[in-house]
């Protein structure tokens, strides 16, 4: 996520101090990612210092000083919105790496782990929905709920077709981990 | 808190010898009035057995199963036909509407077929019609309606009167996803009114509605959220380990 460019589209509507930067932030954001003040002010002295952003002809930092963007922040602003976030390689995912490496450590009861995790997933996606249902007004809760709750929904579908392929398999001890030429990252990675 | 449905130990095998097929097996479930819970799992893990044998349309081979607290092996074939329309209510992946009937006459139907006059029935109908947010519709046939407000129509019809169990079967599947969260919320809130549901789905969105989850595999009760399993049952060798 881009503190950065998130501060500059707040600043987009209007001046603002740095403490108003943080409460509008994460109240937009449903308060998924709390920002810390600190990082609010190290984000904003680095934009003032690329020109993205002007700040008053105080010399007192902290609260009572505001920013406001520049012509370039806007520039920067609507080139970032437009540019596709970088999805192709896939991302080292926690959760895969785990069931990838459950395969091959004698004793683990596969469909067993997954079952522990998809049992997790769905008790937070419960958690997310719950929230959902009370806050149907706050289009920007909404659309974090629903975003999480995709996310969620996408890893719970992996758990339950990568159970499906492993109870299909012919015998135990036949899986075949890792040494699949020349390996899908490399695979995908060339098709960029 | 009563169990309005409550299943002990059910087992349904189909079939006999090599053509044998065992659906569920010791399968507990015991679902509260004001409920909803989702019973997940893949295809072929027993779930709309589970539910047929819940709505005591199938009978289990054995095992018990109670229907707002009525023993329904104990029940004779008439008796057992009455607590169903009186008190279970059904929602289907495709609504299953009666197509030569409005909004308000199918709702009513249920309750028609139980002996209520029909003045009484179209009154409750329409009562039931508005809390899903349909009265301006009531008169309209199904094809006039839109998916979303057909299975608005199916979950009115599913909890008007007395019902005390209502039982769902993938009942978001045919909708978009906003349309699919509008009938959740729905039957979430006829559940808080009191009534015990039920819905099955392979579908972790839809079962995020719900109260409590439980695991369907194999025709067994793998697990439930609520319940937090502990490490050691990961090394316990599993049936495909």
């Amino acid at each position: 996520m881009s503190v950065r460019h998130a501060l500059l589209a707040l600043l987009s509507e209007g001046p603002k101090y740095g403490l108003q930067l943080r409460q509008e932030f994460e109240a937009r954001t449903g308060e998924v990612w709390p920002l810390n003040i600190g990082q609010v002010y190290t984000t904003l002295q680095r934009l003032e210092r690329d020109g993205l952003v002007e700040s008053d002809d105080t010399e007192m930092d902290g609260p009572q000083k505001g920013f406001r963007i520049t012509g370039a922040g806007r520039t920067e602003l609507h080139e970032w919105l437009r540019t596709p976030s970088d999805d192709a390689i896939p991302p080292r995912d926690e959760l895969v790496i785990k069931v990838l490496v459950a395969m091959g450590v004698p004793g683990v009861d596969v469909p067993g782990l997954l079952q522990v995790h998809r049992h997790r997933l769905v008790e937070l996606m419960q958690r997310y929905t719950r929230l959902k249902g009370d806050a149907l007004d706050d289009l920007g809760v909404a659309l974090v709920v629903d975003a999480e709750i995709f996310r969620l929904d996408a890893l719970i579908r992996w758990l339950d077709a990568a159970d499906a392929r492993v109870r299909r398999l012919p015998a135990p001890g036949a899986v075949k981990v890792g040494r699949v030429a020349p390996g899908p990252r490399r695979r995908l990675a060339a098709r960029r | 808190m009563t169990a309005e449905l409550e299943l002990r130990r059910v087992s349904k095998v189909f079939g006999s010898g090599p053509t044998e097929v065992q659906a569920l097996r010791d399968v507990d479930l015991r679902v509260e009035a004001g409920e909803l819970v989702a019973v997940m799992g893949p295809s072929g893990s027993g779930k709309s057995t589970l539910l047929t044998i819940a709505g005591t349309l199938e009978e289990p081979t054995s095992g018990e199963v109670a229907v707002a607290g009525r023993e329904v092996s104990r029940l004779s074939r008439n008796d057992r036909a009455r607590l169903r329309r009186h008190s279970v209510g059904y929602v289907f992946q495709d609504f299953n509407l009666l197509a030569g009937l409005t909004a308000v006459e199918n709702v009513a139907l249920p309750l028609e077929l139980d002996g209520v006059g029909a003045r009484a029935a179209a009154a409750s109908g329409l009562e039931a019609l508005e809390r899903m947010g349909l009265s301006e519709q009531a008169d309209r046939y199904p094809d006039e309606l839109s998916g979303g407000e057909r299975q608005r129509v199916a979950i009115a019809r599913a909890v008007v009167g007395e019902r005390r169990v209502v039982l769902a079967d993938e009942p978001t599947g045919a909708l978009d996803s906003v349309n699919g969260e509008a009938v959740m919320r729905l039957l979430r809130a006829a559940c808080q009114r009191g009534v015990a549901g039920v819905v099955v789905t392979h579908d972790a969105q839809l079962a995020s509605w719900a109260d409590r989850v439980v695991f369907l595999r194999d025709g067994r009760v793998v697990d439930q959220t609520g319940t937090s399993p502990g490490v050691e049952s990961l090394l316990a060798p599993g049936p495909s380990s």
